[in-house]
């Protein structure tokens, strides 16, 4: 047999994104768990909170990229586990594939999935925290996705880690969570801007914080993630 | 030259740790608003300032250690990530105790203090990584990759949580700094560096040692016992 | 793949090879060259290095100390050449268990860049004899079908130089049967065996060469 020039870097990446866009589907239950795993955490906020609408449409923005990270760490976790398993990922990089082409294809595929997770949840909290999404369907999905894009970058890179390593559970939040910070913060801005209006048009230059911390997450990933996963 | 260090540093330390503070507490003039409490500056400033310098320490350690593995270097940034943590921590502390009487609270969320705050929970979260993995190889590996990524995230932490609280009105603490306080912290400063010089030593040396007793260091590849009769090639 | 030429390079070249976990060594100055066409038999105990030894091959793990060449390519600095042309088949199967025997294979076959991907898979499940539970998930497949599954991994690389590890475990004795069959036509095809196995008849037969290991170290059997 002939054997094809190796596939480049993106096209590799694709193939990859869909294959785990295809396990995804083929375990829609672990996906629907999820959902209900972070419809529960919003139910929460507002237990925890008492039944005070003002303050939970006021903070509806924060609480919503809460809840997205507490399912993030579970999600990204998963999408690691599901590569060590039969050790897989040996099996990806002997193929061979790029391990960078790896990275891209696993921070795009929990991009995607926190984006969709992010997408179910809107409704859920103009229901239960009565907000309305004043700037439109437009500002809304771009702070989605540029928010999920931040969380998922380096998400990646110390899921791939994490899910070596003993107490794995408890290692990706305490690793994550600080780092995540300051996407966290402008995410949750963003959000509260759309959600409540912008009169003063901040709204571009958190889009644009935004894109400079995925800009360098991104970066960082690309570049170190083939350290964190060959020996 | 490390003996050396370690037998000589403690009493320059000391003396300046003295000297510093005895010319803080005693010679220099009390802050004009702020009166005596200020002079927690003289141990605050320095063990921030010192924490920041082992954190660089801890960052360069691991982009070296990334692009020419070593032992050594591994070591080192172990070493200069605890004492940088250590610092840190007596840093924000002290901060919290200074910002009791001026503040009237012990916690406010000031970019400074912020940004402190998470960067002591990144290295805690660096500690906690090096504690949980077991082969010393892959731990270097990716507690250096770690420690990159959290020293790159430093200044964004800085500059976004500045960029969120300047929505809000900032209480802003007046910085003019006394020429007769500035003896004072220099001295205390260098204190503060000496001892951080002498834990990242001693540090270092328990961390090599744990690497020691984890692998052989590659310097003693196994040699040929007498039990093993090595046959090289022989079907 | 033809025979190579006679100036062709060692199939594996293992010039003073360590491999270190921890404090423990599992390969020990490991000196050893395979001749171009010859196939060669692995044996040892539990925990000998045998493991060891094919992943550092197939560039899984880097050498502690020492270096390897492959098809006279060096297997830390040339890697990416040196994993184009071989495949391991390893005790870990490398499959997903949510996904199926094909979709396992086109997957590859996407990633290898190969023409039409679910003609491929179709023909190499045929060819391993999964052809009823092409459709299942791994995760319902025995190890005996896994096994099967894996090795059609490995031909669809078409390999200059297979590594197979322990490749009649959790076989059936038809499996064994098939699995032979299988490892015959590749060292037809001038393709380069390297085995590990406790079945040394079926290795001897196999295999011209043979190397055993005892922690770590090259012995006389």
């Amino acid at each position: 047999m002939k054997r094809p020039a190796p596939i480049g870097l993106f096209r590799a990446a694709f193939v990859l994104l869909g294959k785990d866009l295809l396990i995804e589907w083929r375990t829609r239950a672990r996906l629907n768990a999820l959902v209900f795993f972070s419809l529960s955490t919003l139910l929460l906020f507002s237990f925890a909170l008492g039944p005070d609408t003002k303050l939970l449409e006021r903070n509806a923005g924060g609480y919503l990229w809460l809840a997205i990270l507490f399912a993030s760490t579970l999600s990204m976790g998963e999408s690691f586990r599901i590569e060590y398993e039969n050790a897989c990922l040996d099996g990806l990089r002997l193929a061979p594939a790029d391990a960078r082409a790896i990275f891209l294809a696993k921070a795009m595929g929990n991009t995607l999935l926190l984006v969709a997770l992010g997408g179910l949840l809107i409704p859920v909290m103009v229901a239960l925290y009565g907000v309305k999404v004043v700037l439109g369907v437009g500002p809304l999905l771009a702070t989605l996705a540029l928010g999920c894009m931040a969380l998922a970058a380096p998400g990646t890179v110390y899921a791939a880690i994490a899910s070596n390593a003993r107490a794995r559970d408890v290692l990706l939040p305490l690793l994550l969570f600080p780092l995540i910070v300051p996407a966290l913060l402008a995410s949750a801005k963003a959000m509260m801007l759309v959600l409540q209006g912008d009169p003063m048009n901040q709204l571009n230059s958190w889009f644009g914080l935004l894109g400079g911390f995925n800009l360098i997450y991104w970066g960082l990933g690309f570049a170190l993630f083939p350290r964190v996963i060959e020996d | 030259m490390g003996k050396f260090l370690r037998m000589a540093l403690p009493p320059i330390a000391l003396g300046l740790l003295v000297t510093g503070h005895y010319i803080g507490l005693a010679v220099a003039p009390p802050d004009r608003e702020m009166g005596d409490v200020q002079r927690i500056m003289y141990a605050h400033v320095p063990a921030v300032w010192i924490a920041l310098m082992a954190l660089t320490i801890n960052f360069i350690c691991s982009v070296v250690y990334l692009f020419k593995p070593s032992w050594k270097t591994d070591s080192l940034a172990e070493a200069s990530a605890e004492v940088g943590l250590l610092f840190g921590t007596v840093g924000v502390l002290l901060g919290a105790i200074w910002g009791r009487p001026t503040w009237g609270v012990y916690w406010t969320w000031d970019p400074r203090l912020t940004t402190a705050a998470i960067l002591l929970v990144s290295y805690m979260g660096y500690m906690a990584l090096r504690r949980f993995v077991e082969d010393p190889e892959k731990r270097a590996v990716w507690s250096a990759v770690v420690g990159i990524i959290a020293a790159v995230d430093l200044p964004i932490i800085w500059y976004s949580v500045k960029w969120w609280r300047s929505l809000h009105q900032v209480q802003s603490s007046p910085k003019t700094v006394d020429p007769e306080m500035v003896l004072p912290l220099r001295i205390s400063a260098f204190a503060f560096l000496a001892f951080m010089i002498l834990f990242i030593l001693h540090r270092y040396r328990i961390a090599l040692h744990e690497r020691q007793a984890e692998v052989a260091l590659p310097d003693a590849l196994p040699t040929d016992g007498p039990q093993a009769n090595r046959t090289p090639g022989v079907v | 793949m033809q025979a190579p030429a006679p100036a062709s390079p060692p199939a594996i070249a293992l010039h003073d090879v360590s491999k270190r976990y921890g404090r423990h060594w599992a390969l020990a100055r490991l000196t050893y060259s395979l001749p171009p066409g010859r196939s060669l038999l692995l044996t040892g105990h539990n925990g000998s290095g045998k493991t060891t030894l094919l992943r550092l091959v197939a560039t899984a793990l880097s050498p502690t100390a020492g270096h390897i060449e492959v098809l006279g390519r060096n297997t830390v600095s040339d890697r990416d050449t040196v994993r184009q042309n071989i495949a391991l088949l390893s005790h870990a199967s490398f499959l997903y268990e949510d996904l199926t025997a094909q979709q396992n294979l086109t997957v590859l076959a996407r990633l290898l860049g190969l023409p039409s991907p679910t003609d491929v898979a179709n023909e190499l499940l045929t060819r391993v004899g999964l052809t009823r539970r092409t459709q299942s998930p791994v995760r319902q497949f025995s190890a005996g079908m896994r096994k099967r599954l894996a090795i059609a991994r490995l031909l669809m690389k078409a390999p200059s130089l297979a590594l197979l590890d322990e490749p009649f475990g959790e076989l059936d004795p038809s499996g064994i049967q098939a699995m032979e069959t299988i490892i015959g036509e590749l060292k037809a095809s001038g393709v380069t065996v390297i085995l590990a196995t406790h079945l040394i008849e079926q290795g001897l037969s196999l295999c011209e060469e043979r190397l055993h290991l005892s922690e770590g170290r090259a012995v006389a059997a």
